[in-house]
């Protein structure tokens, strides 16, 4: 049970908003789908519960394609969060929970559940528009997840929430990974990605740039960060060659080179220019990846 | 249970529990009442405003034949009253409000009655005429007293001529059954107009709604678009059907009662005199049903597909404009249509697709047409239904997908362009 992407193109005239993209996504797995806007994640997530078809190639979920039939199997959390505004909270999870093909009394158990669970069980007999913007988002969460779906898809998830309930949201998305569910997100925030996913893809104008689990993306890539605080001028640095990076911070620098090679020998030379209060080698982030390989600063 | 019957269960109770259907639904229930109850109301009016006019009979001979005579026309909110005081007193007491005007009898030179008439206004009051009508009968009266005519022979001049109208042709209907059918007709064509327009657009600005909540992309990943489009037409005919159904029930109610409190005849015809339930033709309604059905579902796909194409419930009025128009035509042809049934650009209009469910009802209403054209109608409004509901489902799924600028037809390529497998 794995959802399988297979060389899927998508054209939209002479536009190509996915240009031969391949992926496999493991049951049990959280998939992260990074990508600028316009990348063609929408378009991706679109494709895969059945909105929109594949121009070219297939997308299937253990080896049959998406369609009306198996939407009880997906749950599909939108971008653009899409509830009405002035259906009651249980009303319009009833609603949603039917199309499922879930029983009322099972939805009113769920219901019931994660209200709780999200610590907003008073919203119950409230309209939506009534609910500020995150309390929204949680109830949008819930009819994603209403009907134990096999495959989560979570577009933007966390953008606009405060920390409290993203953690809240993080904790719900981990249980039900535990629980057998496979589950792909899009986010911008790339610690959320390095938190949750174990696999992941970057898009670039609808190309996967980079695909692979989190850790071989992070040794494939090379490059480190070194970060330095020191009492002299450290704007030299930016000469050498294998430094590929140069920001200058109030107390020193902070510098991306090609290898750790690099690196010992920026520590070399500047030992004995003089006191160095810091030395740091770190594995680079996802947002330094991310911002390599789509080549665009972003958040 | 039917995703389709999900999608129709909820917009129906959504629609039917939401405080515009139960103001519209009170508000016409307190109309049909009102309206068949017309005449109890005016009468309940009427009973405290009798009109009394003072007769001042100059010439002494004239009151006692006049007041007959008006006894004869059976007059019902007038009196008359013998005065016997001067004019200028009687003409003080119509200005005081005692009486409500003066009416002077007096014999001319060729010793015929002559009258004038004295009030606050002298505009807009009906009741002058029949006073004048009384006046004439009175003087006919004696005319011919003095010229020795035998009353009865009078009454035998002036008994009305028998005019009966015989069609000869064996579709045509009599004028009778024409005038009847033309006022049922009527009151369908209407009933028609209304709700496809009501509940037409009601459908394009729910379509819109879920647009612009995008709710839509969660529906429509769970129920195929034409089950979505479909539960959520039926839904919304469901809901027009409820408030018809009461409407009627009340109006029939309120016939019903309102003629068994008919006690006597009035110079207001009462609404109930005009729709004579007992005598609707069964094919009649057979035939109102099925094109009002069809008429609706023909409009309310199209209107849904265009529902689907724009972002905001402001634009839906706005693409919808068209389809309206085209009602509006097709309601204007049935009403001149009403005249002449048999015209040749009525007959050619009813079979055009958007025409037919009002001008196809109307010729078999009034016309003893030949089944097949009805049944031709029925199947070339079925087939562009049909046909509607393909692009529709269509436009629907790529429409919903699609934001950005909206309200113009360019659109509709670029939907379907969208929907493309």
């Amino acid at each position: 049970m794995s959802l399988n992407i297979e060389s899927v193109t998508k054209k939209f005239g002479s536009f190509t908003a996915v240009d031969d993209l391949s992926f496999n996504i493991p049951e049990d797995q959280i998939f992260g789908l990074l990508g600028a806007n316009g990348a063609g994640k929408t378009t991706t997530f679109r494709m895969m519960i059945g909105l929109l078809n594949p121009t070219m190639g297939a997308i299937t979920w253990d080896g049959r394609p998406l369609t009306e039939k198996t939407s009880h199997v997906i749950g599909y959390f939108p971008e653009e969060r899409g509830l009405y505004p002035n259906l009651k909270v249980s009303d319009q999870l009833l609603y949603l929970g039917r199309l499922k093909g879930m029983s009322k009394q099972e939805i009113r158990i769920q219901v019931k559940k994660w209200l709780e669970r999200f610590k907003v069980p008073e919203y119950e007999n409230k309209k939506i528009e009534e609910l500020s913007k995150g309390n929204q988002q949680k109830i949008q969460f819930i009819a994603a997840v209403l009907h134990k779906p096999k495959l989560l898809i979570l577009d933007e998830p966390f953008s606009g929430l405060d920390p409290v309930n993203v953690e809240l949201l993080k904790e719900a998305v981990v249980e039900l990974k535990r629980e057998g569910t496979t589950i792909v997100f899009s986010s911008h925030r790339m610690e959320h990605v390095e938190e949750l996913c174990e696999y992941l893809c970057i898009l670039h104008k609808g190309k996967p740039v980079v695909h692979g689990s989190l850790k071989d993306v992070k040794r494939s890539f090379g490059k480190k960060n070194v970060t330095v605080y020191a009492d002299f001028d450290l704007e030299y640095l930016q000469e050498l060659s294998g430094v590929t990076r140069f920001k200058k911070v109030t107390e020193g620098a902070f510098l991306q080179v090609e290898n750790e090679d690099v690196s010992q020998r920026i520590f070399e030379m500047i030992s004995k220019k003089g006191f160095v209060r810091k030395f740091e080698l770190e594995e680079p982030s996802l947002n330094d990846i991310f911002i390599e390989k789509v080549g665009a600063s972003y958040e | 249970m039917n995703k389709l019957l999900i999608v129709l269960m909820h917009t129906y109770k959504t629609r039917i529990k939401s405080k515009a259907f139960i103001t519209t639904t009170i508000i016409s229930l307190l109309l049909i009442v009102g309206l068949t109850n017309m005449q109890s109301i005016i009468g309940a009016f009427n009973d405290e405003e009798k009109i009394t006019i003072a007769v001042l009979d100059k010439s002494g001979e004239l009151y006692e034949p006049f007041a007959e005579q008006f006894k004869i026309a059976k007059v019902e909110d007038l009196e008359v009253v013998k005065a016997n005081k001067s004019e200028q007193e009687l003409i003080d007491k119509v200005q005081d409000g005692d009486y409500d005007a003066l009416l002077v009898l007096q014999k001319n030179s060729q010793n015929m009655p002559e009258a004038t008439f004295k009030a606050e206004t002298v505009s807009g009051a009906g009741w002058i005429d029949t006073l004048e009508q009384t006046l004439q009968q009175t003087k006919t009266v004696l005319a011919t007293k003095n010229l020795g005519v035998d009353p009865g022979q009078v009454a035998e001049i002036y008994a009305p001529v028998s005019f009966d109208t015989v069609a000869l042709k064996d579709s045509a209907k009599s004028e009778e059954e024409l005038n009847q059918a033309r006022s049922i007709v009527y009151v369908l064509l209407f009933l028609i107009y209304f709700f496809v327009i009501f509940y037409g657009s009601m459908i394009s600005t729910e379509v819109a709604t879920e647009k612009s909540s995008r709710v839509m992309e969660i529906l429509i990943s769970s129920v195929s678009p034409v089950k979505q489009m479909y539960g959520k037409i039926f839904g919304v005919a469901l809901v027009g059907l409820t408030q018809l159904a009461l409407i009627f029930m009340v109006g029939f109610i309120s016939i019903k009662s309102a003629a068994k409190g008919e006690h006597s005849g009035s110079t207001i015809d009462s609404f109930s005199s005009y729709i004579q339930l007992d005598q609707l033709p069964i094919s009649t309604v057979i035939y109102a049903i099925v094109f009002f059905l069809l008429g609706f579902l023909l409009y309310a796909t199209l209107l849904a597909m265009l529902g689907s194409l724009v972002n905001k419930v402001e634009e839906a009025n706005q693409v919808i404009t068209p389809v309206i128009l085209l009602i509006v035509v097709a309601f204007m042809i049935a009403m001149s249509g009403l005249a002449a049934p048999d015209a040749s650009f009525v007959t050619i209009t009813s079979f055009i697709p958007f025409f037919t469910p009002m001008i196809m009802f109307l010729r078999a209403g009034m016309l003893n047409i030949p089944i097949w054209e009805v049944m031709l109608g029925i199947g070339i409004l079925i087939a562009t239904i049909a046909l509607f509901a393909v692009i529709a489902a269509k436009v629907y799924r790529g429409g919903v997908l699609m934001y950005g600028s909206a309200t113009s037809f360019k659109n509709l390529k670029k939907a379907l362009q969208l929907s493309k497998k």
